[in-house]
Protein backbone atom coordinates (compact mmCIF):
# COMPACT_ATOMS: atom_id res chain seq x y z
CA UNK A 1 0.00 0.00 0.00
CA UNK A 2 1.06 3.97 -0.29
CA UNK A 3 -0.07 6.97 0.80
CA UNK A 4 -1.35 9.40 -1.59
CA UNK A 5 -1.00 13.51 -1.09
CA UNK A 6 -4.29 14.45 -2.07
CA UNK A 7 -3.95 17.47 -3.26
CA UNK A 8 -7.04 19.23 -1.04
CA UNK A 9 -6.92 16.76 1.97
CA UNK A 10 -3.01 16.10 2.49
CA UNK A 11 -1.46 12.76 2.73
CA UNK A 12 -3.62 9.87 3.25
CA UNK A 13 -3.75 6.32 3.48
CA UNK A 14 -4.43 4.44 -0.23
CA UNK A 15 -7.67 2.97 1.20
CA UNK A 16 -9.44 5.72 0.91
CA UNK A 17 -8.73 6.19 -2.63
CA UNK A 18 -10.50 4.56 -5.74
CA UNK A 19 -8.58 4.35 -8.75
CA UNK A 20 -10.91 5.15 -11.96
CA UNK A 21 -8.91 4.78 -15.22
CA UNK A 22 -5.23 5.67 -16.72
CA UNK A 23 -5.95 9.26 -17.88
CA UNK A 24 -5.31 8.04 -21.82
CA UNK A 25 -8.24 6.01 -20.98
CA UNK A 26 -10.63 9.34 -21.29
CA UNK A 27 -12.84 9.24 -24.29
CA UNK A 28 -13.92 12.80 -25.18
CA UNK A 29 -17.32 13.83 -26.94
CA UNK A 30 -15.83 15.62 -30.15
CA UNK A 31 -13.31 12.86 -30.29
CA UNK A 32 -13.26 10.76 -33.95
CA UNK A 33 -14.35 7.41 -33.86
CA UNK A 34 -11.07 5.82 -34.43
CA UNK A 35 -9.87 8.23 -31.36
CA UNK A 36 -12.63 6.90 -29.05
CA UNK A 37 -11.81 3.07 -29.49
CA UNK A 38 -8.36 3.88 -28.53
CA UNK A 39 -9.37 5.76 -25.71
CA UNK A 40 -11.68 3.05 -24.20
CA UNK A 41 -9.84 -0.33 -25.78
CA UNK A 42 -6.25 0.26 -25.79
CA UNK A 43 -3.81 1.20 -22.93
CA UNK A 44 -0.24 1.81 -23.27
CA UNK A 45 -0.28 0.25 -19.89
CA UNK A 46 3.30 0.58 -19.52
CA UNK A 47 5.84 -0.97 -16.64
CA UNK A 48 6.82 2.55 -15.91
CA UNK A 49 5.25 6.14 -14.88
CA UNK A 50 1.77 6.71 -16.43
CA UNK A 51 -0.83 9.54 -15.70
CA UNK A 52 -3.69 7.88 -13.82
CA UNK A 53 -7.37 9.27 -12.53
CA UNK A 54 -7.95 8.12 -9.01
CA UNK A 55 -11.02 9.67 -6.97
CA UNK A 56 -10.80 10.30 -2.80
CA UNK A 57 -13.65 7.90 -2.26
CA UNK A 58 -13.44 8.17 1.57
CA UNK A 59 -12.46 11.59 2.03
CA UNK A 60 -13.09 14.60 -0.41
CA UNK A 61 -14.42 13.14 -3.13
CA UNK A 62 -12.73 14.88 -5.91
CA UNK A 63 -11.21 13.27 -8.62
CA UNK A 64 -7.38 13.20 -8.80
CA UNK A 65 -4.73 13.24 -11.32
CA UNK A 66 -1.10 11.01 -10.87
CA UNK A 67 1.73 10.13 -12.42
CA UNK A 68 2.47 6.66 -10.85
CA UNK A 69 4.77 4.33 -11.42
CA UNK A 70 3.29 0.63 -12.01
CA UNK A 71 5.92 -1.38 -10.73
CA UNK A 72 7.39 0.50 -8.21
CA UNK A 73 3.90 2.23 -7.13
CA UNK A 74 6.09 5.64 -6.62
CA UNK A 75 4.18 8.84 -7.30
CA UNK A 76 5.70 11.37 -9.12
CA UNK A 77 3.14 14.41 -10.02
CA UNK A 78 -0.32 14.83 -8.39
CA UNK A 79 -2.71 17.70 -9.31
CA UNK A 80 -6.24 18.31 -9.28
CA UNK A 81 -8.23 17.96 -11.82
CA UNK A 82 -8.29 20.82 -14.00
CA UNK A 83 -4.93 22.15 -12.89
CA UNK A 84 -1.72 21.76 -14.42
CA UNK A 85 0.62 19.44 -12.61
CA UNK B 1 11.70 -39.64 -23.03
CA UNK B 2 11.85 -41.92 -19.80
CA UNK B 3 8.29 -42.83 -18.95
CA UNK B 4 7.14 -42.33 -15.12
CA UNK B 5 5.24 -45.51 -13.58
CA UNK B 6 4.91 -47.26 -10.68
CA UNK B 7 7.32 -50.06 -11.97
CA UNK B 8 10.04 -47.67 -12.92
CA UNK B 9 9.47 -46.39 -9.33
CA UNK B 10 9.68 -49.81 -8.05
CA UNK B 11 12.56 -50.39 -10.17
CA UNK B 12 14.25 -46.93 -8.83
CA UNK B 13 14.14 -48.35 -5.76
CA UNK B 14 17.22 -50.64 -6.14
CA UNK B 15 19.43 -47.94 -7.28
CA UNK B 16 18.19 -45.42 -5.07
CA UNK B 17 16.05 -43.40 -7.46
CA UNK B 18 19.54 -42.30 -9.17
CA UNK B 19 18.99 -43.33 -12.83
CA UNK B 20 15.83 -40.84 -13.41
CA UNK B 21 17.83 -38.21 -15.12
CA UNK B 22 16.76 -34.58 -16.48
CA UNK B 23 12.99 -34.22 -16.97
CA UNK B 24 13.92 -31.64 -19.79
CA UNK B 25 17.31 -30.35 -21.53
CA UNK B 26 18.98 -26.89 -20.69
CA UNK B 27 19.45 -26.37 -24.17
CA UNK B 28 21.53 -22.89 -26.44
CA UNK B 29 19.21 -20.91 -28.30
CA UNK B 30 19.56 -21.91 -31.79
CA UNK B 31 19.92 -19.19 -34.68
CA UNK B 32 16.31 -19.18 -36.01
CA UNK B 33 13.03 -21.31 -35.12
CA UNK B 34 10.13 -21.56 -36.94
CA UNK B 35 8.27 -20.77 -34.02
CA UNK B 36 9.53 -19.06 -30.99
CA UNK B 37 6.87 -18.59 -27.91
CA UNK B 38 7.79 -16.20 -25.31
CA UNK B 39 6.28 -17.11 -22.00
CA UNK B 40 7.89 -20.61 -20.50
CA UNK B 41 3.98 -20.48 -18.20
CA UNK B 42 1.26 -23.16 -18.87
CA UNK B 43 0.24 -21.60 -21.81
CA UNK B 44 3.16 -21.32 -23.73
CA UNK B 45 4.19 -24.56 -22.92
CA UNK B 46 1.35 -25.96 -24.03
CA UNK B 47 1.03 -24.08 -27.16
CA UNK B 48 4.60 -25.52 -27.96
CA UNK B 49 3.70 -29.38 -27.19
CA UNK B 50 0.38 -29.08 -28.90
CA UNK B 51 2.50 -27.31 -32.11
CA UNK B 52 4.89 -30.28 -31.79
CA UNK B 53 2.13 -32.94 -31.51
CA UNK B 54 -0.41 -32.37 -33.45
CA UNK B 55 0.87 -29.90 -36.28
CA UNK B 56 4.24 -31.22 -36.74
CA UNK B 57 6.17 -28.55 -36.11
CA UNK B 58 9.57 -29.46 -35.10
CA UNK B 59 11.73 -26.47 -34.90
CA UNK B 60 9.89 -24.56 -31.69
CA UNK B 61 11.57 -22.51 -28.81
CA UNK B 62 9.82 -21.22 -25.43
CA UNK B 63 11.37 -18.40 -24.53
CA UNK B 64 11.09 -17.38 -20.70
CA UNK B 65 12.76 -14.74 -18.65
CA UNK B 66 12.86 -16.16 -15.35
CA UNK B 67 12.23 -20.11 -15.02
CA UNK B 68 9.21 -21.93 -16.07
CA UNK B 69 5.82 -22.03 -14.27
CA UNK B 70 7.65 -18.86 -12.16
CA UNK B 71 4.44 -16.52 -13.10
CA UNK B 72 0.77 -16.80 -12.82
CA UNK B 73 1.16 -20.51 -13.84
CA UNK B 74 2.32 -20.56 -9.78
CA UNK B 75 0.65 -18.01 -8.31
CA UNK B 76 -2.92 -18.98 -9.13
CA UNK B 77 -5.45 -20.78 -6.84
CA UNK B 78 -5.25 -23.89 -9.14
CA UNK B 79 -9.42 -23.74 -9.64
CA UNK B 80 -10.66 -25.64 -12.56
CA UNK B 81 -14.63 -25.46 -13.82
CA UNK B 82 -16.15 -24.95 -17.45
CA UNK B 83 -19.42 -23.06 -15.36
CA UNK B 84 -19.45 -20.16 -16.90
CA UNK B 85 -22.16 -17.83 -18.36
CA UNK B 86 -21.67 -16.98 -21.71
CA UNK B 87 -22.32 -19.48 -24.85
CA UNK B 88 -18.57 -18.31 -26.45
CA UNK B 89 -16.79 -18.45 -22.65
CA UNK B 90 -18.88 -22.29 -21.93
CA UNK B 91 -17.55 -23.45 -25.12
CA UNK B 92 -14.04 -22.49 -24.67
CA UNK B 93 -13.72 -23.59 -20.80
CA UNK B 94 -15.68 -26.83 -21.84
CA UNK B 95 -12.92 -27.27 -24.17
CA UNK B 96 -10.24 -26.91 -21.61
CA UNK B 97 -12.25 -29.42 -19.10
CA UNK B 98 -12.37 -32.01 -21.47
CA UNK B 99 -8.44 -31.75 -22.01
CA UNK B 100 -7.81 -31.65 -18.40
CA UNK B 101 -9.63 -35.10 -17.94
CA UNK B 102 -7.31 -37.02 -19.83
CA UNK B 103 -3.59 -35.28 -19.40
CA UNK B 104 -1.83 -36.79 -16.87
CA UNK B 105 -2.27 -39.85 -18.87
CA UNK B 106 -1.45 -37.92 -22.54
CA UNK B 107 1.54 -36.26 -20.42
CA UNK B 108 2.55 -39.07 -18.54
CA UNK B 109 2.84 -36.47 -15.68
CA UNK B 110 0.87 -36.81 -12.48
CA UNK B 111 -1.02 -33.53 -12.36
CA UNK B 112 -3.30 -34.50 -9.39
CA UNK B 113 -6.47 -33.61 -11.07
CA UNK B 114 -8.96 -33.36 -8.77
CA UNK B 115 -13.08 -33.25 -9.81
CA UNK B 116 -13.87 -32.57 -6.13
CA UNK B 117 -16.38 -30.57 -7.41
CA UNK B 118 -17.05 -26.30 -8.08
CA UNK B 119 -19.62 -24.70 -6.01
CA UNK B 120 -20.97 -22.01 -6.40
CA UNK B 121 -22.97 -20.52 -3.01
CA UNK B 122 -26.02 -18.19 -3.14
CA UNK B 123 -27.00 -15.78 -0.61
CA UNK B 124 -30.08 -14.09 -1.06
CA UNK B 125 -33.07 -15.18 -3.68
CA UNK B 126 -31.51 -12.96 -6.80
CA UNK B 127 -28.17 -14.69 -6.40
CA UNK B 128 -30.44 -18.08 -6.85
CA UNK B 129 -32.18 -16.59 -9.78
CA UNK B 130 -28.83 -16.19 -11.51
CA UNK B 131 -27.29 -19.31 -10.37
CA UNK B 132 -30.21 -20.88 -11.91
CA UNK B 133 -29.98 -18.99 -14.90
CA UNK B 134 -26.32 -20.19 -15.07
CA UNK B 135 -27.62 -23.63 -14.72
CA UNK B 136 -29.83 -23.57 -17.52
CA UNK B 137 -27.75 -22.01 -19.83
CA UNK B 138 -24.95 -24.22 -19.08
CA UNK B 139 -27.45 -27.68 -19.55
CA UNK B 140 -28.60 -26.28 -22.66
CA UNK B 141 -25.34 -26.48 -23.57
CA UNK B 142 -24.67 -29.86 -22.60
CA UNK B 143 -22.27 -28.78 -19.41
CA UNK B 144 -23.20 -30.34 -16.65
CA UNK B 145 -24.61 -28.00 -13.92
CA UNK B 146 -27.08 -28.79 -10.67
CA UNK B 147 -28.87 -26.61 -8.76
CA UNK B 148 -28.32 -27.04 -5.07
CA UNK B 149 -30.95 -26.87 -2.13
CA UNK B 150 -29.84 -24.92 1.20
CA UNK B 151 -29.93 -28.70 3.10
CA UNK B 152 -27.91 -30.44 -0.04
CA UNK B 153 -25.28 -27.74 0.59
CA UNK B 154 -25.35 -28.07 3.82
CA UNK B 155 -24.34 -32.06 3.58
CA UNK B 156 -22.04 -31.42 1.25
CA UNK B 157 -19.90 -28.69 3.23
CA UNK B 158 -21.30 -29.16 6.52
CA UNK B 159 -18.22 -26.59 7.89
CA UNK B 160 -20.61 -23.51 5.78
CA UNK B 161 -21.73 -21.24 8.14
CA UNK B 162 -25.68 -22.53 7.75
CA UNK B 163 -26.96 -20.00 10.39
CA UNK B 164 -29.54 -17.65 9.04
CA UNK B 165 -28.40 -14.99 11.03
CA UNK B 166 -24.72 -15.34 9.05
CA UNK B 167 -22.82 -12.79 7.57
CA UNK B 168 -23.62 -14.31 4.59
CA UNK B 169 -26.75 -16.30 4.73
CA UNK B 170 -26.67 -19.49 2.49
CA UNK B 171 -29.91 -20.00 0.24
CA UNK B 172 -28.27 -22.97 -1.61
CA UNK B 173 -25.89 -23.56 -4.79
CA UNK B 174 -24.89 -24.35 -8.41
CA UNK B 175 -22.19 -27.11 -8.63
CA UNK B 176 -20.35 -28.36 -11.45
CA UNK B 177 -19.33 -31.69 -9.75
CA UNK B 178 -16.79 -32.38 -12.72
CA UNK B 179 -15.21 -29.17 -11.55
CA UNK B 180 -12.40 -29.50 -9.25
CA UNK B 181 -7.99 -28.56 -8.88
CA UNK B 182 -5.07 -29.45 -9.92
CA UNK B 183 -1.70 -28.96 -9.01
CA UNK B 184 -0.16 -25.89 -11.09
CA UNK B 185 3.53 -26.70 -10.92
CA UNK B 186 2.94 -29.61 -12.34
CA UNK B 187 1.05 -28.31 -15.14
CA UNK B 188 3.64 -26.17 -16.54
CA UNK B 189 6.69 -29.38 -15.68
CA UNK B 190 4.43 -32.24 -17.45
CA UNK B 191 4.03 -29.87 -20.36
CA UNK B 192 7.68 -28.81 -20.38
CA UNK B 193 9.01 -32.97 -20.02
CA UNK B 194 6.49 -33.38 -22.88
CA UNK B 195 7.30 -30.88 -25.17
CA UNK B 196 11.20 -31.43 -24.97
CA UNK B 197 10.18 -35.01 -25.52
CA UNK B 198 9.31 -34.02 -28.97
CA UNK B 199 12.26 -31.60 -29.63
CA UNK B 200 11.38 -28.28 -28.61
CA UNK B 201 13.85 -26.04 -26.93
CA UNK B 202 12.99 -24.43 -23.48
CA UNK B 203 15.22 -21.44 -22.61
CA UNK B 204 15.05 -20.46 -19.21
CA UNK B 205 16.24 -17.13 -18.21
CA UNK B 206 16.39 -15.58 -21.62
CA UNK B 207 14.43 -12.66 -21.46
CA UNK B 208 12.98 -11.10 -24.80
CA UNK B 209 13.92 -7.28 -24.61
CA UNK B 210 12.74 -6.77 -28.57
CA UNK B 211 10.69 -7.71 -31.35
CA UNK B 212 12.63 -7.81 -34.80
CA UNK B 213 10.08 -5.96 -37.40
CA UNK B 214 10.93 -6.03 -41.06
CA UNK B 215 8.81 -4.58 -43.83
CA UNK B 216 5.49 -4.71 -41.11
CA UNK B 217 6.24 -8.77 -40.38
CA UNK B 218 7.94 -10.37 -37.21
CA UNK B 219 11.32 -12.21 -38.11
CA UNK B 220 12.75 -13.02 -33.95
CA UNK B 221 13.16 -11.59 -30.72
CA UNK B 222 15.95 -10.20 -28.78
CA UNK B 223 16.78 -11.74 -25.57
CA UNK B 224 19.25 -11.42 -23.18
CA UNK B 225 20.97 -14.71 -24.63
CA UNK B 226 21.38 -12.79 -28.25
CA UNK B 227 19.10 -12.61 -31.44
CA UNK B 228 16.73 -15.36 -32.53
CA UNK B 229 15.30 -15.60 -35.92
CA UNK B 230 11.60 -16.73 -36.17
CA UNK B 231 9.44 -17.30 -38.85
CA UNK B 232 6.40 -16.69 -36.08
CA UNK B 233 6.54 -15.16 -32.99
CA UNK B 234 3.94 -16.20 -30.38
CA UNK B 235 3.40 -14.02 -27.64
CA UNK B 236 1.88 -15.68 -23.97
CA UNK B 237 2.84 -13.47 -21.39
CA UNK B 238 -0.15 -12.99 -19.29
CA UNK B 239 0.36 -9.95 -16.89
CA UNK B 240 3.03 -8.64 -19.41
CA UNK B 241 1.58 -8.75 -23.00
CA UNK B 242 1.06 -4.82 -22.96
CA UNK B 243 4.72 -4.71 -22.03
CA UNK B 244 5.79 -7.39 -25.02
CA UNK B 245 2.97 -6.37 -27.29
CA UNK B 246 4.87 -2.88 -27.30
CA UNK B 247 8.04 -4.15 -28.54
CA UNK B 248 6.14 -4.73 -31.47
CA UNK B 249 4.51 -1.38 -31.61
CA UNK B 250 1.01 -2.48 -30.53
CA UNK B 251 -1.74 -1.06 -27.92
CA UNK B 252 -3.79 -4.46 -26.58
CA UNK B 253 -6.97 -3.45 -24.93
CA UNK B 254 -5.55 -5.33 -21.54
CA UNK B 255 -4.33 -3.47 -18.27
CA UNK B 256 -2.58 -5.75 -16.05
CA UNK B 257 -3.39 -5.73 -12.00
CA UNK B 258 -2.44 -7.34 -9.18
CA UNK B 259 -4.33 -10.52 -8.09
CA UNK B 260 -3.69 -11.77 -4.62
CA UNK B 261 -3.65 -15.70 -3.02
CA UNK B 262 -3.05 -16.93 0.63
CA UNK B 263 -3.02 -20.21 2.38
CA UNK B 264 -3.21 -20.95 5.66
CA UNK B 265 -1.05 -23.55 7.93
CA UNK B 266 -1.76 -27.26 6.75
CA UNK B 267 -4.33 -28.89 8.60
CA UNK B 268 -6.39 -32.91 8.20
CA UNK B 269 -9.01 -32.66 5.57
CA UNK B 270 -11.72 -30.21 6.55
CA UNK B 271 -13.50 -28.81 2.71
CA UNK B 272 -13.75 -31.34 0.01
CA UNK B 273 -14.53 -29.45 -3.04
CA UNK B 274 -14.22 -25.74 -4.09
CA UNK B 275 -16.24 -23.19 -2.35
CA UNK B 276 -17.06 -20.16 -4.41
CA UNK B 277 -20.35 -17.50 -4.39
CA UNK B 278 -22.20 -15.32 -6.81
CA UNK B 279 -21.95 -12.49 -3.91
CA UNK B 280 -18.73 -12.27 -2.78
CA UNK B 281 -15.27 -12.79 -4.70
CA UNK B 282 -13.96 -15.06 -2.25
CA UNK B 283 -12.78 -18.98 -2.97
CA UNK B 284 -11.79 -21.85 -0.88
CA UNK B 285 -10.36 -25.08 -1.55
CA UNK B 286 -8.03 -27.48 0.25
CA UNK B 287 -4.84 -28.50 -1.31
CA UNK B 288 -3.90 -31.96 -1.25
CA UNK B 289 -0.69 -30.65 1.70
CA UNK B 290 -3.67 -29.59 3.68
CA UNK B 291 -3.02 -25.98 3.53
CA UNK B 292 -6.73 -23.95 2.79
CA UNK B 293 -6.05 -21.88 -0.37
CA UNK B 294 -8.09 -18.42 -0.90
CA UNK B 295 -8.31 -16.04 -3.11
CA UNK B 296 -10.54 -12.81 -3.22
CA UNK B 297 -10.70 -9.43 -5.24
CA UNK B 298 -8.08 -8.26 -7.67
CA UNK B 299 -6.17 -5.52 -5.86
CA UNK B 300 -8.57 -2.89 -8.51
CA UNK B 301 -5.47 -0.79 -9.75
CA UNK B 302 -2.89 -1.17 -12.56
CA UNK B 303 0.61 -2.20 -11.20
CA UNK B 304 3.55 -4.89 -12.05
CA UNK B 305 4.53 -4.80 -8.28
CA UNK B 306 3.56 -8.51 -7.72
CA UNK B 307 3.07 -7.64 -4.49
CA UNK B 308 -0.53 -6.60 -3.09
CA UNK B 309 -2.07 -4.82 -0.62
CA UNK B 310 -2.68 -5.78 2.94
CA UNK B 311 -6.53 -4.81 3.33
CA UNK B 312 -7.61 -7.42 0.98
CA UNK B 313 -6.25 -9.80 3.09
CA UNK B 314 -7.91 -8.43 6.13
CA UNK B 315 -10.95 -8.80 3.64
CA UNK B 316 -10.26 -11.97 2.30
CA UNK B 317 -9.82 -13.70 5.59
CA UNK B 318 -12.90 -11.68 6.79
CA UNK B 319 -14.97 -13.00 4.06
CA UNK B 320 -14.17 -16.88 4.06
CA UNK B 321 -14.50 -16.72 8.09
CA UNK B 322 -17.64 -15.64 7.43
CA UNK B 323 -18.58 -18.62 5.02
CA UNK B 324 -16.75 -21.00 7.59
CA UNK B 325 -16.25 -20.11 10.49
CA UNK B 326 -14.19 -22.67 11.81
CA UNK B 327 -11.24 -21.32 9.32
CA UNK B 328 -10.74 -18.49 12.40
CA UNK B 329 -8.53 -20.86 14.30
CA UNK B 330 -6.21 -21.22 11.45
CA UNK B 331 -2.58 -19.50 11.29
CA UNK B 332 -1.73 -17.81 7.65
CA UNK B 333 1.38 -19.65 6.01
CA UNK B 334 2.01 -17.09 2.94
CA UNK B 335 0.42 -15.04 0.78
CA UNK B 336 1.98 -13.85 -2.85
CA UNK B 337 0.59 -11.89 -6.10
CA UNK B 338 0.63 -12.20 -9.64
CA UNK B 339 0.11 -9.96 -12.53
CA UNK B 340 -2.89 -10.42 -14.34
CA UNK B 341 -3.63 -9.38 -17.65
CA UNK B 342 -7.43 -7.56 -17.69
CA UNK B 343 -8.82 -7.08 -21.02
CA UNK B 344 -11.76 -4.68 -21.33
CA UNK B 345 -14.51 -7.09 -21.44
CA UNK B 346 -12.69 -9.92 -19.34
CA UNK B 347 -12.40 -12.62 -22.10
CA UNK B 348 -8.98 -13.72 -23.78
CA UNK B 349 -7.75 -12.61 -26.85
CA UNK B 350 -6.80 -15.82 -28.85
CA UNK B 351 -5.06 -15.00 -32.70
CA UNK B 352 -3.33 -13.05 -34.86
CA UNK B 353 -2.62 -8.99 -34.38
CA UNK B 354 -1.96 -6.34 -36.48
CA UNK B 355 1.82 -7.57 -37.13
CA UNK B 356 2.31 -10.25 -39.53
CA UNK B 357 3.77 -13.53 -38.07
CA UNK B 358 3.04 -11.96 -34.77
CA UNK B 359 0.12 -13.83 -32.53
CA UNK B 360 -1.06 -13.09 -29.31
CA UNK B 361 -2.61 -15.99 -26.61
CA UNK B 362 -3.72 -13.43 -23.51
CA UNK B 363 -5.79 -11.16 -21.61
CA UNK B 364 -7.32 -14.33 -19.79
CA UNK B 365 -7.84 -11.63 -16.42
CA UNK B 366 -7.83 -13.78 -13.65
CA UNK B 367 -8.94 -16.81 -15.33
CA UNK B 368 -6.08 -18.28 -16.86
CA UNK B 369 -5.11 -21.38 -15.03
CA UNK B 370 -8.55 -23.56 -15.97
CA UNK B 371 -7.98 -23.13 -19.37
CA UNK B 372 -4.11 -24.03 -20.07
CA UNK B 373 -4.83 -27.29 -22.00
CA UNK B 374 -7.66 -25.73 -23.96
CA UNK B 375 -5.85 -22.26 -24.64
CA UNK B 376 -2.51 -24.20 -25.54
CA UNK B 377 -4.40 -26.44 -27.83
CA UNK B 378 -6.43 -23.73 -29.77
CA UNK B 379 -3.34 -21.57 -29.95
CA UNK B 380 -1.29 -24.22 -31.64
CA UNK B 381 -3.98 -24.49 -34.29
CA UNK B 382 -4.15 -20.79 -35.23
CA UNK B 383 -0.21 -20.70 -35.32
CA UNK B 384 -0.14 -23.61 -37.39
CA UNK B 385 -2.93 -23.01 -39.70
CA UNK B 386 -3.32 -19.75 -40.22
CA UNK B 387 -6.66 -18.91 -38.94
CA UNK B 388 -8.56 -19.94 -35.39
CA UNK B 389 -10.15 -22.67 -34.43
CA UNK B 390 -14.05 -22.24 -34.02
CA UNK B 391 -14.36 -22.35 -30.69
CA UNK B 392 -11.40 -19.98 -30.42
CA UNK B 393 -12.45 -17.79 -33.06
CA UNK B 394 -15.03 -14.96 -31.61
CA UNK B 395 -11.66 -14.21 -29.16
CA UNK B 396 -9.96 -12.19 -31.79
CA UNK B 397 -8.54 -8.87 -31.49
CA UNK B 398 -10.86 -7.21 -33.16
CA UNK B 399 -13.80 -7.42 -31.45
CA UNK B 400 -13.20 -4.58 -29.72
CA UNK B 401 -13.26 -2.50 -32.98
CA UNK B 402 -16.28 -4.25 -34.19
CA UNK B 403 -18.21 -4.53 -30.67
CA UNK B 404 -18.57 -8.08 -30.72
CA UNK B 405 -17.83 -8.53 -26.95
CA UNK B 406 -17.76 -11.29 -24.63
CA UNK B 407 -18.51 -9.63 -21.37
CA UNK B 408 -19.21 -12.31 -19.05
CA UNK B 409 -19.73 -10.34 -15.89
CA UNK B 410 -21.73 -7.62 -17.81
CA UNK B 411 -19.76 -4.94 -16.82
CA UNK B 412 -18.48 -2.59 -19.11
CA UNK B 413 -14.53 -2.01 -20.41
CA UNK B 414 -13.32 -0.61 -17.54
CA UNK B 415 -11.39 -3.77 -15.74
CA UNK B 416 -11.54 -2.80 -12.09
CA UNK B 417 -14.94 -3.45 -12.16
CA UNK B 418 -15.32 -6.77 -13.02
Amino acid sequence: MFLITCPHCGPRSQAEFVYERAEEAVARPDDTTEATLTALYTRENPRDFAWELWRHAYGCRAWIRMRRHRVTHEIAQIASVGAEA
Amino acid sequence: MKRYSALGLLKGGFDGQKSWGLAWRAPKPKARYDVVIIGGGGHGLATAYYLAKHHGVRSIAVVEKGWIGGGNTGRNTTIIRSNYRLPQMQDLLEFSLRLWEGLSEELNYNLMFSQRGALFLGHSDSDMTRLAERGDSLACNGIDAELLTREQVRRLAPLLNMDEAARYPIFGGLIQRRGGTARHDAVAWGYARAADALGVDILQNCEVTGIDIEGGRAVGVQTSQGAIGADQVAICVAGNSGHVAAMAGLRLPIESHMLQAFVSEPVKPMIDTVIMSQSIHCYISQSDKGEIVLGGDPDLYPSYSQRGIPMRVEEVAGQAIGLVPALSRLRMLRCWSGVTDMSFDGAPIIGDTPVDGLSLNGGWCYGGFKATPGSGMLFAHALAKGEPHPIAAPFNLGRFASGALIDEAASGPLPQSR
